[in-house]
């Protein structure tokens, strides 16, 4: 029943198909979901499942060599349905992130998953803002790209980085709305606009992400608004008190935002607009 | 004797083997899983013939949640 509703909703709003191509890969639901802080498996598999995306990120760690639980990631992520991201995340230097991602990729080719052609490169600057260290980024987005990868780079909202970046032959930039897992939103509107305008001038398709930082499904909305491609988030869908409902209020929120900057916003305005007709009014105008 | 270090941990074995003799005796054997050896990755089909011997570091890793 519950499913039903959602499938249902999901084919009313989405209309038209307005497919979302990232590298080699091509999304209907431009909502791309981390895997990790679920209180359970169990938890995190119905949460992908109630917001239709089609993409989620996953980490790459060392094996316990003792005490290994047997119970895997991989049991819960329908392979059919989902294209895994391989992450670098807790790497704080270049040459780490570049052996990470080549590990992630070694075992996505293992699984025979789409995924092994890609990565979400980060390279983190301290422990405590989780802030992007851009020199090491940029250093390991060109040895990436020149081992042929699809490299999305999670990066800050700074637009001279984030055109490095692209030139340095990212797959996709993906900015910071504000510290990770802060549920901060979209703190910058006006650099992540200059993000945006300057990477998709002459470069209409070239896919510009919102990751990290989002803290409900209004945050969302508002990046896609701004014109964003799609947005990448874990934290505000895992640790929500009912994560899986708010797995489905990012899927809105995620269509919402895109139909929104599709359809064209109205001027801002610093006056009223009435919007019945004035003409015919029965009570006389109050001068201002 | 040889000694290496696998994941941080300093580890002992009687002699040298391949890392697929090594992910057997570990009970790590999956498709899931990738090894590094001092640094390089080691591709699975070098699995059977690559060697591991006195002060390697490996790493051995997999996919877990992240974001």
């Amino acid at each position: 029943m519950e499913k039903q509703s959602t499938n249902s909703a999901a084919d009313a709003s989405q209309g038209d198909s307005d497919p979302f191509q990232i590298g080699d890969h091509v999304f209907e639901s431009r909502l791309i979901l981390g895997t990790g802080k679920y209180s359970s498996f169990e938890v995190m598999q119905e949460s992908l499942e109630a917001s239709a995306s089609q993409c989620v990120t996953v980490a790459v760690r060392r094996e316990r060599l003792h005490d290994s639980s047997g119970r895997n990631i991989l049991d819960f992520v329908d392979p059919s349905r989902f294209v895994l991201l391989p992450n670098t995340a807790g790497c704080y230097d270049a040459s780490t992130a570049v052996r990470c991602a080549r590990m992630g990729r070694e075992i996505l080719k293992g699984l025979e998953n789409p995924g092994a052609s890609w990565v979400k490169l980060e390279v983190l600057g301290d422990s405590r803002s989780l802030l992007p260290d851009p020199i090491e980024l940029l250093k390991a987005t060109e040895t990436l790209v020149a081992e042929g990868f699809q490299v999305l780079c999670y990066s800050s909202d700074d637009p001279i980085i984030a055109r490095r970046l692209k030139d340095a032959g990212a797959t996709s930039v993906m900015p910071a709305g504000s510290p990770i897992g802060s549920g901060l939103g979209v703190i910058n509107h006006n650099s992540l606009q200059i993000i945006l305008d300057d990477l998709k001038r002459d470069d209409p398709d070239y896919p510009v992400i919102v990751d990290a930082g989002v803290g409900t499904a209004s945050d969302v909305a508002i990046a896609m608004e701004l014109g964003f491609d799609a947005i990448l988030l874990n934290s505000a869908v895992a640790q929500a008190q009912d994560p899986i409902k708010m797995a489905r209020a990012m899927d809105y929120g995620v269509r919402a935002g895109r139909l929104a900057f599709q359809s064209g916003r109205i001027p801002k305005s610093r006056f009223g607009s009435a919007s019945s007709p004035e003409v015919g009014v029965i009570s006389k105008k109050r001068p201002n | 004797m040889i000694k290496v270090q696998i994941n941080g941990e300093e580890k002992e074995f009687e002699s040298s083997m391949t890392i697929s003799n090594l992910l057997l005796k570990l009970e790590l054997v999956s498709p899931a899983v990738a090894v590094e050896l001092n640094e390089e990755i080691q591709p699975r089909d070098t699995h059977d013939h690559v060697k591991i011997g006195d002060g390697d570091v490996l790493e051995i890793v997999s996919l877990v949640g992240g974001g």
